[in-house]
């Protein structure tokens, strides 16, 4: 079927919707737990990147629709996405905040 | 009035989203700056003496929340549901409004405390990044206004629901950019 002209592709369900609000919920508290344990300082930094990463990817996914729309969609979004990350890292390495060995 | 390329995508659909594509490049440039001079800050204060990590978490929960409201609401207004739709789209500005009380609150404690944005590079990239992630919201808040005032005129039906999606897309774009600053400004540089 054609995607129609006036109105959005298919989209989840409530019950989807309530089940990633609650799991971006328990990740959170996860998250801000992570932050007041002693125990993951020394890992503190990647395991919040990837919760975040989780959590940033669960809401385009389902709450933006990315999942079940266009990929042209999908193109202009994670282009840039990428190119701005790319450019985080280079400027990052380039003012010494990052440093090599 | 059509809105349709030969892909049969709707080209309001397919702007807005080369739009969120720019944006990312906006604060891809903002959080660099903002960490390459958060520690090369002089004087204090400094973000381990200042960020107020509890009080974040709220607002975190608070805007991701709101990202379910307007779902709930693009729902509401596809299946021709008027109360739900009204009643989504007001908690989503609501909870939108509660976030900037939230930073407002922050600010003000900030400039209480003594770290205003002339104060070191820590407040100067600081209030630039979170202001212009403020600003954003604000703008969303009037959307989401609009769309109500809108639907009380009787002019946001299921035909109209592609402007919700739209305005929501704007919405959870700015969630989203609010949770890789809660990572990376709060939790990372705090801990």
């Amino acid at each position: 079927m054609n995607q129609s002209h006036s109105q959005p592709a298919a989209h989840p369900s409530t019950g989807t919707y309530l089940a990633i609000a609650t799991i971006l919920t328990i990740i959170t508290l996860v998250e801000v737990g992570v932050f007041y344990v002693e125990l993951f300082a020394p890992v503190l930094a990647p395991v919040l990147l990837v919760l975040s990463a989780v959590k940033f990817s669960l809401v385009v996914m389902f709450y933006m629709h990315l999942k079940g729309d266009h990929k042209l969609f999908t193109l202009v979004f994670v282009g840039p996405l990428l190119i701005a990350t790319a450019v985080l890292v280079a400027l990052l390495f380039l003012f010494g905040v990052f440093v090599l060995g | 009035m059509s809105h349709h390329t030969a892909t049969d995508l709707d080209t309001r659909k397919i702007a807005f989203w080369t739009f969120i594509g720019s944006e990312c490049l906006l604060f891809g440039t903002l959080i660099s700056t903002y960490l390459i001079y958060e520690g090369r800050s002089t004087v204090g204060p400094t973000t381990r003496e200042i960020l107020n990590i509890p009080i974040t978490s709220l607002s975190t929960f608070d805007l991701l929340m709101s990202s379910l409201a307007m779902v709930l609401a693009l729902a509401a207004v596809s299946r021709g549901d008027v109360l739900w739709s009204r009643i989504w789209l007001a908690t989503t500005a609501f909870l939108g409004t509660v976030f900037l009380g939230f930073q407002y609150y922050e600010f003000s404690s900030f400039v209480h405390e003594g770290l205003t944005i002339t104060t070191n590079l820590f407040g100067s990239t600081f209030y630039t990044l979170t202001g212009f992630h403020g600003g954003h919201v604000a703008v969303g808040v009037l959307l989401l206004l609009t769309l109500l005032v809108r639907s009380f005129q009787g002019k946001l039906g299921p035909e109209k629901a592609m402007n919700v999606e739209i305005t929501g897309l704007y919405w959870h774009f700015v969630d989203v950019v609010w949770i890789v600053i809660f990572t990376v400004v709060y939790l990372i540089q705090s801990g």
